[in-house]
């Protein structure tokens, strides 16, 4: 216990610190990995290629682009432009809102796992019924705005419109942009930080030279794990949009609701090219931390 | 003194943002107005519907098998796999990361969909085990990652002094691996059963049309109106996993307080 105290105060992430080899190498232990790698290409490598192959052949099983390229239907184009309008504003919000709260959270001196647990719990309430309650908060009639017709002040009318969306995935992925960079913040040496305060650097300095960098990583994960749930949902947009309002999830949803696997599996291959983006980046500032960040 | 204050408003509020709706939803299992939009005085009525209420019994039976099965099972592969990919060179070793990151960086509809589409393709029927199969694949790199951290914690040495005092591998792995390791694997598969429990794209895909979990259950009533006995189930559930929350970290507190001493 005493000893894994001691290895916790290592910082994995920083750039001072070579990583270390002593880690532990069981014998023999390759065959270990042999399940998940038959489960890994059976339910995640297989099935992707079941997708292209959706995406790139027509009922008659002859090749075509023509799936993929529906995308430039002015409809699916419109409704693309939109998610990804949407999606990355959600994620600015997320990020400007998260990160305070991260710094505050991985200052506190009672560092349990409660703090963590606090910000998980709301996932123990259903997350359709969670999103569905903020109806309840938004509606012309509801919480938010009788509390404020009681103060006489002017009425919120969000409720199916765009920024209902916006607010319905801020409030849904927040807590996948707090735990990365929660997790990165809590590592990172505090010798290095008083360091730079010991050698005249002022609050701001010391955030935008040392923290803010340490914990890119965590923000980079926290902006894909807020960034590609936003820009796929169909749910929200359901329950927040009002029917007038279709994202790209929603139009791949109901292709496949119609039975028009082969459009919905090209339109998915658009999408597929924005989360392989994405995961580009991760894994470029992931390098690192072999994904242990996100959590 | 004023930072201070700031600080806890701030946290306050972004907590206030996280719990409005779950307070929303607790005070609706307690309306006795079927509508959502109407408060038509306190009643029990709900929590008593609700344990005759077949079909919400029934997909609640589901989604709790479900997700006690898929973190069961990602948790025993995610570990062994965890412990070969900690001791692999690294080239191998950065694909294996890299092919873990996939289902965790993948969008749901996608994960979804291409799952569904397999399951078609091998003519394999939708229903308990498609969506179980499914969520296992989702949650072993949940496992993963939290048993990987304490991996590269533990000291190699004691493993290796238990094999030459005449530990067999599988003993030490027992004796001194995996008591160390632990705290990594209980989270993981808290946090798959959470995943499980929460999940509603892939399930959505992955199911037939005779079976239901609570999420998909809640979907098909969203334009109709929900059940107030949902409300009533969902609190039931968020309470106990409060109350469990509470319980752990008393626990743990006395557990601190009593070595400090």
């Amino acid at each position: 216990m005493k000893l894994r105290n001691v290895l916790n105060t290592k910082t994995p992430k920083s750039p001072l610190q070579k990583k270390g080899s002593s880690s532990i190498r069981i014998r023999n232990s390759k065959w270990l990995s042999f399940p998940y790698i038959l489960w890994m290409i059976g339910f995640i490598i297989i099935p992707i290629l079941v997708i292209l192959y959706y995406g790139l052949t027509n009922t008659d099983t002859s090749l075509t682009l023509d799936n993929v390229l529906a995308i430039l239907d002015p409809i699916n184009l419109r409704s693309l432009r939109l998610a990804l309008g949407l999606s990355w504003k959600s994620t600015v919000i997320c990020l400007l809102l998260a990160y305070p709260l991260a710094m505050i959270l991985s200052k506190a001196k009672n560092k349990s796992n409660f703090i963590v647990m606090i910000i998980i719990l709301p996932m123990w309430m259903n997350f359709l019924l969670r999103t569905i309650a903020w109806q309840n908060l938004l509606e012309r009639t509801g919480v938010i705005n009788t509390v404020l017709k009681f103060f006489n002040l002017p009425m919120l009318n969000i409720i199916n419109t765009p920024n209902a969306i916006i607010l319905g995935m801020v409030y849904n992925f927040l807590p996948f942009m707090v735990l990365p960079i929660y997790n990165v913040l809590i590592k990172i040496d505090k010798d290095i930080v008083n360091a730079a305060r010991d050698l005249g650097a002022n609050g701001i300095q010391t955030f935008l030279k040392i923290i803010f960098p340490l914990s890119l990583p965590g923000v980079i994960s926290g902006i894909t794990m807020a960034f590609v749930p936003s820009l796929t949902t169909f749910v929200i947009s359901n329950i927040l949009g009002g029917s007038k309002i279709t994202l790209i999830g929603n139009v791949i949803e109901q292709e496949f609701r119609v039975g028009n696997w082969h459009v919905g599996s090209g339109l998915s291959l658009v999408l597929m090219i924005f989360i392989l983006i994405s995961m580009a980046i991760v894994s470029k500032f992931d390098k690192e931390s072999e994904g242990n960040s996100l959590w | 003194m004023v930072k201070k204050i700031t600080e806890r408003f701030y946290v306050g509020l972004i907590l206030f943002f996280l719990y409005a709706p779950i307070i929303i939803l607790i005070v609706l299992s307690f309306n006795s107005s079927k509508s959502r939009a109407r408060w038509g005085g306190f009643t029990l009525h709900w929590y008593k519907e609700l344990f005759k209420n077949e079909s919400i019994m029934n997909a609640l039976y589901t989604t709790l098998i479900i997700a006690f099965l898929s973190a069961l099972l990602a948790t025993i592969i995610g570990t062994a796999a965890a412990i070969a990919i900690n001791g692999m060179k690294k080239t191998p070793r950065t694909i294996m990361v890299a092919i873990t990151n996939i289902p965790m960086l993948n969008a749901d509809i996608v994960t979804g969909i291409s799952l569904m589409l397999l399951f078609i393709a091998m003519r394999f029927t939708l229903g308990f085990s498609s969506v179980l199969i499914s969520h296992i694949t989702f949650n072993i790199p949940y496992v993963i990652l939290s048993v990987m951290p304490k991996l590269r914690q533990l000291n190699a040495h004691t493993y290796e002094a238990a094999l030459d005092l005449g530990a067999s591998p599988i003993y030490a792995f027992f004796k001194v691996i995996l008591p160390d390791i632990f705290p990594g694997v209980l989270t993981g598969f808290f946090l798959g059963f959470t995943m499980s429990l929460d999940d509603f794209v892939i399930t959505y895909f992955t199911k037939g049309p005779e079976i239901n979990t609570i999420s998909t259950k809640i979907y098909s009533e969203v334009r109709k109106g929900i059940k107030p006995e949902i409300y009533a189930l969902s609190t039931l559930m968020f309470i106990s996993v409060l109350l469990l929350l509470i319980i752990i970290n008393r626990k743990n507190a006395d557990k601190q307080t009593v070595k400090k001493k």
